[in-house]
């Protein structure tokens, strides 16, 4: 459970986020959306404390965030896993030492159970045959896998996807969501993840908080998404003609 | 004002990079790496660099002292003391400030600018100490056997000068080479060196763990980098030499 009270961010004066207050819930992905600019990555970050904010509180089951010292934060972060939106993979490094390397640096495994941890969390993302080669050698899709098995690896309690399926394209983009969604059921893992794409939404959204201009002004499950009256939503939903169309429809056939 | 801020945040940013790390088997391994991309990959531009010095260095001596009262072999004399005091340890300081300084923010900012460093810091790791420390490390051990190497092959350039022009004889500049050896001159530049190695790898890492934005502000922060570091040595240079040899 991850819960934010209050939150306020801003950048040199200029306000970001306002006043944002919402509990994100364990075994269910938790979806921030909203359009480009309104505020998510740096929501995202500034829970996982990348960024300071400027007041407010952020718990992770009790534990009061932004008031721990850093090597305390530090301490916390070992429970988070994090796919960022560029996959942030190590570039130096091939995708079996970028997975190995939470285990390198925290863990007390000896060689052969790290080794097969990682094979294991390659499977888990269904990648094969990819240990030796280096993230700038595959995919755009298989790269944000890699990064998925890295953020997992260390069996995290608190999974944050930064737009996971951004550049994919819509097939792929499922997998993931699948994938996350699958691994977020396994484990019970409080996930949290940035979305703009509305197929997400409808497939994995078991809470989504909408965002817009810093302000948080929706949330619920993506039946109710629906049937929402929240003027910015419904504009943010149904941006494309076809979707405005399906939902006038939706509503004729309702009501006759 | 904004002068004293960076500063400022550049001894922050120290802080950070000199505490415990968190695992030594990790750091022992990230040394070796860099001292081959630091230390060794730069023997090469040392060692070129050092002969064609020297050369020139034995030949302009030569060809400016046509007084005969003074004896041959002070060329050979002058072409080694100008190699230990400045040469192998200041010019190869602002050498491998260009050349190590580069490297490192730009490996630096590039990985701040694909959230390389975000994906650390979110693991839990001190991402100052494990990228930066190394890389101090590294140099700061490997860089006096690069300006040993350097003296030891600026006095061989001078040799070859004189043997391939005729210049002066050979015995002349070795007899030079000899005489009145003064060791501590060896340990004057080892000193300088230590502090330029942590000057060229912490100043560029300083700008490059910094960038904001894209591509275009790496190569800024790694020109920044550079010039800074450039400065510092010779600002350096000045206050190490009068406190040792004054
Ligand atoms: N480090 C920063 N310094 C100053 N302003 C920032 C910083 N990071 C983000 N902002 C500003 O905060 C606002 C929200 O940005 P953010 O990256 O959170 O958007 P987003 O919702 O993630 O958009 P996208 O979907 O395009 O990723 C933007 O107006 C941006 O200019
Ligand atoms: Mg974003």
């Amino acid at each position: 459970m991850v819960i934010l009270r209050n939150i306020n961010k801003s950048f040199n004066g200029e306000q970001v986020l306002y006043d944002i207050s919402v509990e994100f819930e364990p075994g269910k992905t938790n979806l921030i959306i909203g359009k480009s600019g309104s505020g998510k990555t740096v929501l995202m970050k500034s829970i996982i404390g990348l960024h300071v904010v400027d007041n407010g509180k952020i718990f992770y089951n009790d534990r009061d965030f932004v008031s721990m010292n850093h090597k305390e934060q530090r301490n916390l972060r070992k429970e988070m896993g994090m796919l960022f939106q560029g996959s942030a993979l190590f570039d130096s490094l091939t995708v079996e030492e970028n997975i190995r390397f939470p285990l390198d640096m925290f863990s007390t495994m000896t060689e052969q159970e790290k080794r097969n941890r990682v094979n294991f969390c390659l499977n888990r993302v269904n990648l094969d045959n990819v240990n030796r080669l280096f993230p700038a050698e595959i995919s755009g899709g298989m790269q944000k896998r890699v990064a998925i098995a890295r953020a997992i690896v260390l069996n995290p309690r608190y999974l944050f996807c930064d737009e996971p399926n951004s550049g994919l394209d819509p097939k792929t983009a499922l997998v993931i969501d699948k994938l996350i969604s699958d691994i977020t059921h396994e484990y019970n893992i409080t996930t949290i993840i940035n979305t703009h794409d509305m197929n997400s939404v409808m497939e994995i959204g078991e809470k989504v908080v909408f965002i817009h201009q810093g302000h948080k002004c929706w949330e619920g499950t993506n039946v109710e998404i629906m049937n929402s009256d929240d003027e910015a939503l419904n504009d943010f939903i149904f941006a494309s003609d076809f979707a405005k169309k399906v939902k006038e429809r939706n509503i004729d056939q309702s009501s006759s | 004002m904004k002068i004293l801020t960076e500063i400022g945040k550049y001894f922050i940013l120290m802080a950070k990079v000199f505490s415990r790390p968190e695992k030594n088997k990790m750091y022992y391994k990230q040394i070796f790496r860099e001292i081959e991309s630091l230390g060794i990959n730069s023997i090469g531009i040392v060692v070129v660099i050092s002969i064609f010095m020297g050369a020139v260095i034995t030949l302009q001596t030569r060809y400016n002292l046509e007084n005969p009262m003074i004896p041959m072999y002070l060329i050979g004399l002058t072409a080694r003391d100008t190699m230990l005091l400045e040469f192998s340890s200041t010019m190869v300081g602002l050498i491998l400030a260009g050349k190590v300084g580069s490297n490192i923010s730009s490996e630096i900012g590039h990985m701040r600018i694909t959230e390389q460093i975000d994906a650390l810091e979110v693991m839990g790791v001190n991402s100052a100490c494990y990228l930066i420390l190394p890389k101090v490390v590294a140099c700061v051990f490997f860089n006096p056997f690069l300006t040993l190497l350097s003296m030891f092959v600026g006095v061989f350039g001078g040799w070859l000068a004189c043997v391939s022009t005729g210049a002066l004889p050979s015995s002349d500049y070795l007899y030079g080479i000899q005489y009145w050896f003064v060791p501590f001159y060896v340990a004057y530049a080892l000193i300088k060196t230590v502090v330029f190695a942590i000057i060229i790898t912490t100043v560029p890492a300083y700008c490059g763990y910094n960038v904001k934005g894209g591509a275009l502000e790496v190569g800024r922060a790694s020109t920044k980098g550079i010039v800074t570091s450039s400065i510092l040595i010779l600002l350096f240079n000045v206050i190490l030499t009068q406190l040792l040899l004054s």
